[in-house]
């Protein structure tokens, strides 16, 4: 009791006589109440959207939905390694892992310290068989000299637009090679698989019905029915994830021409660089801020090693007075540095064009471009 | 020679704009361990195509991706401009 100043209890306690100890009895207020039964339901997963400069959002999936697509695709014979370049835990990525371990496969993945050149050498030496990742990645892998290092029996793209000459530059790399590009996203889940190694994917999927996918077009839109659609947005949101007709709005346009649809870009504007989506509005109001600048126009910019860049065309306030050149180069740097602070490197632009106006609708907005 | 004057100093510039470290360019340079990204990539083919009219990147009968600066620059002069 020596070193003992306190003593506190749940009942009246009497220290030992002659010890100088302080009490303090509390009185609990009875026995404790048993705790609510347990609500059981599944467990949700949830995922951020793809980045973007806006406010992420996070979507709500169930394990059923997610491995939707698994289970409805042929199993690949063994043995059977994959690899990605994805990050496994947003949407692209987790769809890998789960086809890994459902497949009892093993799976090879990188860190973003690892350059691609070790991977791909790491990949031919585990021997990968399933390569997945986004057009960007393999865009970068084919300007690896390591890619010669793999011999993949199976390569996917998603995540972004697969273009012709992508699909054609991984048909020569690996000759044997099943190519696929898929439409998925973190909202709608597994469209579908394209594996003629076109671009684009074939009107005749508009028209499929009665199988775990249905495909429409709204006013050129690509809109989504399946079961492997998030379930909802998590959060205060203004609008549902799914209409009331069941279907998830991709934002994603589609041109049809002749018996295959293309897709052009995302409706509002919105700029995937590498699966990094980019709001031109928001690069807009930053630019604006400089104080030379009137008004300022960005856009989509396409791109053959991420699929699209920013563009910026810049108006400068009517008083402005050049001095010379260099103040105008001087201006085009200052407005990159306020757009990396505020946006990060895939958020500035990748030209800035100082021009003399920007033409405006008849109802007096910025007039957008497509890229 | 001045297409590869004016690819070297496009590099400089992104690598300056990006805040990137860029390795000297010699032509054995493996352009993916130059010290540029993807980014920087498509920022450069961008302003060359601004400044040159052309992006050999995006041209159909290429059918490899260049995977050193020599081979970059020999992209650039070869179909001339």
């Amino acid at each position: 009791m020596a070193e003992i100043d306190l003593v506190v209890a749940d009942r009246d306690i009497q220290a030992p006589g002659g010890f100088d100890v302080q009490n303090i009895s509390l009185n609990l207020p009875g026995p404790l109440a048993a705790p609510p039964p347990a609500r059981v339901q599944p467990t949700e997963w949830v995922m951020f959207t793809s980045g973007t400069t806006g406010a992420p959002k996070l979507v709500v999936h169930t394990l059923a939905g997610l491995t939707g697509a698994i289970r409805a695709s042929q199993p690949p014979p063994p043995p059977v390694v994959w690899g990605t370049f994805y990050d496994i835990r947003r949407y692209g990525g987790l769809q890998i892992l789960l086809r890994a371990l459902l497949g009892g496969a093993s799976l090879a993945v990188t860190d973003s310290e690892e350059s691609v050149g070790a991977f791909l050498t790491r990949l031919g030496n585990v021997g990968v068989t399933h390569l997945t990742g986004t057009p960007s990645h393999w865009r970068r892998a084919l300007m690896s000299p390591q890619l010669s290092e793999i011999r993949p029996s199976y390569v996917r793209l998603s995540g972004e637009i697969a273009d012709q000459a992508v699909l054609d530059r991984l048909a020569g790399a690996f000759p044997e090679a099943k190519i696929g590009h898929a439409f998925a996203s973190t909202e709608a889940g597994v469209g579908f698989e394209v594996t003629d190694g076109l671009e684009g994917f074939p009107k005749a999927f508009l028209d499929r019905t009665g199988g775990p996918v249905d495909l429409r077009l709204v006013d050129g839109v690509l809109q989504i029915r399946s079961d492997r659609t998030a379930k909802r947005y998590l959060g205060e949101t203004t609008e549902p994830l799914i209409n009331p007709e069941g279907f998830v709005d991709t934002d994603d346009q589609v041109d049809v021409r002749g018996d295959r649809c293309y897709f052009t870009g995302r409706r509002n504007g919105l700029i995937n660089i590498g699966g990094l989506k980019i709001h031109p509005e928001e690069v807009e109001a930053v630019i604006n801020r400089h104080p030379d600048v009137d008004i300022s126009r960005v856009f989509a910019r396409k791109s053959p090693i991420t699929g699209a860049i920013v563009a910026a065309e810049v108006v400068l306030i009517s008083t402005f007075k050049p001095q010379s050149a260099s103040r105008l180069q001087e201006i085009r740097i200052e407005i990159l540095s306020l757009c990396r602070a505020a946006l990060g490197p895939a958020g500035t632009p990748a030209t800035v064009h100082i021009i003399d106006a920007l033409p405006l609708t008849a109802g007096g907005k910025l007039e957008r471009r497509r890229a | 020679m001045q297409i590869r004057e004016q690819i070297v100093r496009i590099f400089v510039e992104v690598a300056r704009d990006q805040e990137k470290p860029l390795r000297p360019l010699k032509d054995d340079l493996i352009l993916l361990d130059s010290g540029l990204d993807s980014l920087c990539f498509a920022i450069i083919i961008a302003r060359l195509e601004d400044e040159l009219g052309r992006d050999p990147f995006s041209e159909s009968d290429v059918a490899h991706f260049p995977s050193s600066f020599g081979e970059f620059v020999t992209l650039y002069q070869s179909g001339g401009v």
